[in-house]
């Protein structure tokens, strides 16, 4: 299990009803499934993982997240998590939106481009390359990186109130210069309340 | 090795009911027989059962060979059989030819006892939900109480529906595959055309053709000529057929010249030859008239699948354009509403609505992979 997918875990209600965008073959899902009783349905849209999830037993619904989630009625979900999927949206914007419109509280993460290993690459003169972000620039799905201050920002614009933050680098926690000493970013929030 | 020795003979099996059943129109069927065929074998407490409804076209005889020389296998026999997506040693598959069916059900060619004649055009108009209500009698009598799956693509997909609406106790899980909650007005027209093209032909008698030994030919022919074209897609009609000639260059006349034209032909003589037309204007109404929706406040879908319990496999195929993708979605969409179990596969191909037969790998191992995780 990623690390980043147990920092997930732990903030699930037990019995909630999750919707998991971009949801691989379901493993975050199933393990949800298991140690917190939830309800839960993945979105993706390649091939394999759909079939992957299947395997899984886990419920998934093709669809292209840049179309939004027509399906999905607004504020039917108590979590919906975007796990390392958010810097390779092109709506990013329309995705958050659709997030705060079917769910009560979204959880998203997404590798911090702010990290110092990867401005130190920038500096020496390359596109960074790390355990969170393993592609070279010409392969990779990744389009709108994004260091924290980037995405708090937009968060602000979007009215979104985070909740709770937590970043990671090589699996472990970080607490200080988070957006300079995180490789991982995790943040847990919900429309602001007006 | 021998080819035929390898055949899976499967004999049909036909169940006699003497309890009449009141129709959704109202009209009584006295008695009636269902034709059935079984694949695989039905556990100690039946619990393996998995029931295929079939389509338009379709019946009973859904894998397998019912005699050594027969020339083609049962019309889902890519899907059905022993290591294949519904796998026959696990699963009892079960095929039902509907009521009002040609091959061996009663149907309108079949003798009415009162009269001794064939029903014709008094054989009563039946729907989608008496099919499910036959259906589930047959089970009673096979002694299944629950199914392990009910699948069905297009028509067959829309009586599965109407199983987890009606039954919702009778199966633990749903197969709908490039099915629709109902049909929109472009189907029902295309529906109509064919219907028009059997009631107009001279041949046809006003259904009572098999008095008058003739048979509506001619009709029966434009009508499955014209839904084949629906049921392909431009693409895969372009890539197979596109402008060829068969003789290479132009006779500038009215006999078949593209090859498109001798297609359609061919598929509309062979299909002419060997199914009833009161049949097939029975099946296209059936088609026409289910819209779940249709019976509940507010002709909400979701409201009309609110009694569903059953997991649910929904698919469809990207150029279906007669029971196109965004139909499944609206499916899907009801059932998110209700919290069921759902998931949804939208299958890249260029067959068209006809893809829902093809062996996809995809398809079928998506199929495989939903049909393991079920418990018997």
């Amino acid at each position: 299990m990623r690390h980043d997918l147990q920092t997930i875990a732990a903030w699930i209600q037990p019995g909630a009803k999750v919707l998991d965008l971009g949801c691989g073959n379901g493993d975050l899902l199933k393990y949800l499934r298991e140690t917190r009783q939830i309800h839960g349905y993945g979105v993706e849209i390649a091939e394999d993982r759909i079939l992957g999830c299947i395997r899984n037993g886990v419920n998934v619904i093709q669809r292209d997240l840049e179309a939004g989630l027509a399906e999905f009625s607004a504020g039917s979900f108590d979590h919906i998590v975007l796990s390392q999927t958010l810097q390779a949206v092109h709506n990013t914007e329309a995705i958050l939106r659709e997030i705060l419109r079917v769910g009560r509280e979204g959880i998203v993460t997404f590798p911090n481009f702010g990290y110092w290993k990867n401005r130190w690459q920038v500096l020496q003169g390359h596109m960074p390359v790390s355990a969170d972000l393993p592609y070279q620039w010409y392969d990779t799905p990744n389009v709108h990186l994004c260091t924290m201050h980037d995405f708090e920002a937009l968060c602000d614009r979007l009215d979104i109130q985070i909740l709770e933050r937590v970043v990671m680098t090589e699996g472990r926690p970080v607490n200080w210069l988070r957006n300079l000493t995180g490789s991982l970013a995790i943040y847990r929030f919900r429309r602001r309340l007006a | 090795m021998n080819a035929a020795a390898d055949r899976r003979i499967v004999v049909p099996q036909v169940a006699h009911f003497d309890t009449s059943l009141v129709l959704r129109s109202g009209a009584v069927l006295p008695a009636y027989d269902l034709v059935y065929e079984m694949h695989g074998t039905l556990n100690a407490d039946a619990s393996n059962a998995v029931l295929v409804c079939h389509a338009l076209s379709g019946n009973h005889h859904i894998a397998g060979y019912h005699d050594p020389a027969e020339k083609k296998p049962g019309w889902w026999d890519n899907m059905i059989g022993p290591g294949k997506p519904v796998d026959t040693d696990r699963f009892c598959v079960i095929g039902v030819n509907n009521l009002g069916g040609c091959h061996g059900s009663t149907g309108p060619a079949s003798i009415d006892p009162q009269t001794g004649q064939p029903w014709g055009s008094r054989f009563p108009m039946v729907t989608v939900e008496d099919w499910v209500a036959a259906q589930a009698r047959l089970a009673d009598r096979l002694g299944i109480h629950q199914f392990a799956a009910i699948m069905g693509g297009s028509l067959g997909g829309m009586q599965v529906l109407q199983w987890s609406i009606m039954h919702p106790e009778r199966m633990r899980h749903c197969l709908v595959i490039a099915a629709a909650p109902g049909l929109t007005a472009q189907n029902i027209a295309f529906n109509d055309v064919a219907r028009q093209a059997i009631l107009t032909d001279p041949d046809f008698h006003g259904g009572d053709y098999y008095a008058h030994g003739t048979w509506p030919r001619r009709g029966l022919r434009l009508a499955r000529m014209l839904g084949h074209i629906t049921y392909l897609s431009d693409d895969v009609m372009g890539s197979k057929f596109g402008r060829l000639l068969r003789n290479g260059s132009f006779a500038y006349g009215y006999d078949v010249e593209f090859e498109i034209e001798s297609y359609l032909r061919y598929q509309g003589d062979k299909f002419a030859d060997a199914f009833d037309a009161n049949t097939y204007l029975l099946m296209t109404k059936a088609l026409d008239y289910f819209d779940p929706a249709h019976h509940v406040p507010g002709h909400s879908l979701s409201q009309a699948l609110a009694p569903a319990k059953a997991g649910f496999l929904v698919i469809s195929f990207t150029t279906d354009w007669r029971f196109a993708p965004e139909r499944s979605r609206e499916i899907v969409q009801a059932l998110l509403v209700n919290e069921r179990d759902v998931s949804y596969a939208e299958i890249n191909s260029s067959h068209g609505h006809d893809a829902f037969l093809m062996p996809d790998p995809h398809y079928h191992a998506l199929v495989g992979a939903y049909m393991n995780r079920i418990s018997v």
